[in-house]
C-alpha cells in the first residue's frame, strides 16, 4: 500500500515538473488567451483530495521552486500560495465528493484563482514592482476560469497514469470461502 | 487527527520558504540557475522537436527553389560587399575626422546571436531566458536586440549556459528614450499594459514637447547601459498628464516581443 501512494507522489511531482515546463515553453495561450495558465494549483488539489500532507508540502516546496527558477519571481514566492491552498483542501477532503466532476472543477477554478492572487499580493507586500494594470484582471478571470476546466481533464490524466503505470487495485468479491454452505447428499 | 508526519510537512514547507526568501540575492541568484538546469535537457528535446519540421522542410524543397534562392542569396550579397566597403570608408573618415578633434574613438559593436529557449511562466513578470550564459561572455546589464536590431531588452541574471532577459515594457527596464524630431525630446520608457506587448509608455517628456505621431524613438544613450542611437519604435500617441506638468506618450515597439526566436546581445 505504501509504494502504491509513494508512486502517486513521484507521479504528482513528474506532472508538475511538466506543467511548469510546459508554462514557460508554450506561447499559444498566451497568444490566444492573453495570459499563460498554470497548472501548480490544479496539481495541488488533486494532491490533496487524493494523497497524504507530505506529498502536499512536497508539490508545494518542489512545484514553487520550479515555477520561480524559470520565472522572476522571488524563489520560495509561490510555495506558501500552493501549500495554503494544499492544506485547506486536504483537511476538508473527507467533506468534500472528489470523484464528481463538479467538485473538482470548483476546487480548480478556485485554487487557480486562489494561488496567482496570493502570490501577487505577496510580492506587492514586499515592495516587488510588477506588471500590473486592467489587463490583469482579464489574465486572472482567464487562469481562474481555464484552470478549473482543466481540472477534471488533470484528474482524468493523472489517475488513468496511475491505472496504467502503478500497482493495480486490489479487488475484494463478494465471495467469501469461510461462509460457504456446503450441502451434503440428499 | 493531527499526526506527526503532518507536523513535519508543516515544519518544512515553513523552514524551506523562510531559508529561501531570506537568503542574499546572489545565493539565491545561484540557486535559481542550478535549479533551472533541471529543465535545460527538456528545453533541448524542445528545441529540437521545433526543428524537425523544418528539416524536414528543407529536404523537401524542390531543387528549382533552393536555385533561386541561392541566385537571390549571391544578389544580395553583392549588394551588402559594396555598402561594407562604402560603410569602410565613412569610418575611415570618421576615425581621422575625430583624431583631429581629438574625439574619442567609437568602439564598433561586438554582437552574439542567442536562442530564446523559454518565457516568463508568469503573467507579472516579462522576462525571456537564451541559450548564452557567462561561459560564452555574457554578463548582466548587456543590452538585447531583437533579430532586425531594435531593443528588446536587457541582461538581468547570468548562468553558465543561460541568462535571463528582462524585456522592455517589464517595470524593471527602464530605458532612457530619444525622440527622432527637431526639439530631441527625451523621455523614459517605463511598463506597458499587460495584454498588448507591442506597446510601451514613454514618460516625463517635456508638456511642451513637440511629438506627431510615427517619430522614431531611439535610446539616448543615458543611463549607461544601453549605447545611444538603438531603435525602439515609433509614437503612437501622446497626451498630457498630471494636469500638464509633464507628456506621455504610447509608443509602437519595433520588435514583436510575443514572437521572439532569435535575438542579439550587443557587448558595447
Amino acid at each position: 500500500m505504501k509504494a502504491m501512494n509513494f508512486f502517486k507522489s513521484i507521479l504528482v511531482l513528474a506532472f508538475a515538473f511538466l506543467a511548469v515546463f510546459g508554462e514557460a515553453t508554450l506561447s499559444a495561450p498566451r497568444a490566444w488567451l492573453g495570459a499563460q495558465v498554470d497548472l501548480l494549483p490544479v496539481l495541488m488539489v488533486y494532491a490533496a483530495l487524493n494523497t497524504g500532507l507530505p506529498t502536499v508540502a512536497a508539490l508545494a516546496i518542489l512545484g514553487g521552486v520550479w515555477f520561480d527558477t524559470l520565472s522572476a519571481n522571488p524563489l520560495g514566492l509561490s510555495i506558501l500560495p500552493l501549500f495554503l491552498v494544499g492544506w485547506l483542501v486536504h483537511f476538508r477532503r473527507d467533506l468534500i465528493l472528489r470523484d464528481l466532476t463538479f467538485a473538482q472543477l470548483v476546487l480548480g477554478t478556485a485554487a487557480s484563482g486562489v494561488v496567482p492572487l496570493l502570490a501577487v499580493l505577496l510580492m506587492l507586500s514586499g515592495g516587488k514592482e510588477l506588471l500590473l494594470g486592467w489587463g490583469s484582471l482579464w489574465q486572472w478571470l482567464v487562469m481562474t476560469a481555464v484552470g478549473g476546466a482543466a481540472t477534471p481533464f488533470v484528474f482524468r490524466l493523472v489517475d488513468w497514469f496511475n491505472r496504467r503505470l502503478g500497482y493495480a487495485e486490489r479487488v475484494e468479491t463478494s465471495f467469501r470461502p469461510d461462509r460457504e454452505i456446503h450441502r451434503g447428499r440428499l | 487527527m493531527f499526526k506527526n508526519i503532518n507536523y513535519l510537512a508543516l515544519g518544512a514547507v515553513l523552514l524551506v520558504v523562510v531559508v529561501l526568501l531570506s537568503l542574499p540575492t546572489r545565493a539565491t541568484a545561484r540557486l535559481k540557475l542550478a535549479a533551472g538546469s533541471w529543465f535545460l535537457p527538456l528545453f533541448g528535446l524542445s528545441s529540437a522537436a521545433h526543428q524537425l519540421p523544418v528539416d524536414l522542410a528543407d529536404n523537401l524543397l524542390p531543387r528549382r527553389e533552393l536555385l533561386r534562392e541561392i541566385y537571390e542569396l549571391r544578389h544580395a550579397n553583392d549588394q551588402f560587399k559594396s555598402q561594407a566597403l562604402q560603410t569602410e570608408a565613412i569610418r575611415r573618415e570618421n576615425d581621422q575626422l575625430r583624431a583631429l578633434f581629438g574625439w574619442e574613438r567609437q568602439r564598433p559593436w561586438r554582437l552574439q546571436l542567442a536562442n530564446v529557449i523559454m518565457r516568463d511562466p508568469a503573467n507579472w513578470w516579462r522576462t525571456v531566458r537564451i541559450d548564452r550564459g557567462s561561459l560564452q561572455g555574457l554578463t548582466n546589464n548587456l543590452p538585447v536586440l531583437s533579430a532586425d536590431g531594435s531593443l528588446i531588452g536587457r541582461i538581468a541574471s547570468v548562468g553558465r549556459y543561460d541568462a535571463q532577459v528582462v524585456l522592455i515594457g517589464d517595470r524593471n527596464c527602464r530605458v532612457s528614450a530619444l525622440v527622432e524630431n527637431s526639439a530631441r525630446d527625451m523621455g523614459v520608457v517605463t511598463a506597458s499594459d499587460p495584454l498588448d506587448t507591442s506597446l510601451v509608455e514613454l514618460a516625463y517628456l517635456a508638456s511642451n514637447a513637440s511629438l506627431k505621431p510615427s517619430q522614431a524613438v531611439v535610446t539616448s544613450g543615458l543611463g549607461g547601459v544601453f549605447p545611444k542611437g538603438i531603435p525602439i519604435g515609433r509614437i503612437a500617441d501622446f497626451q498630457p498628464v498630471e494636469y500638464g506638468l509633464y507628456t506621455e506618450a504610447r509608443i509602437k515597439l519595433d520588435a514583436d516581443l510575443g514572437s521572439l526566436e532569435q535575438v542579439w546581445v550587443l557587448f558595447p
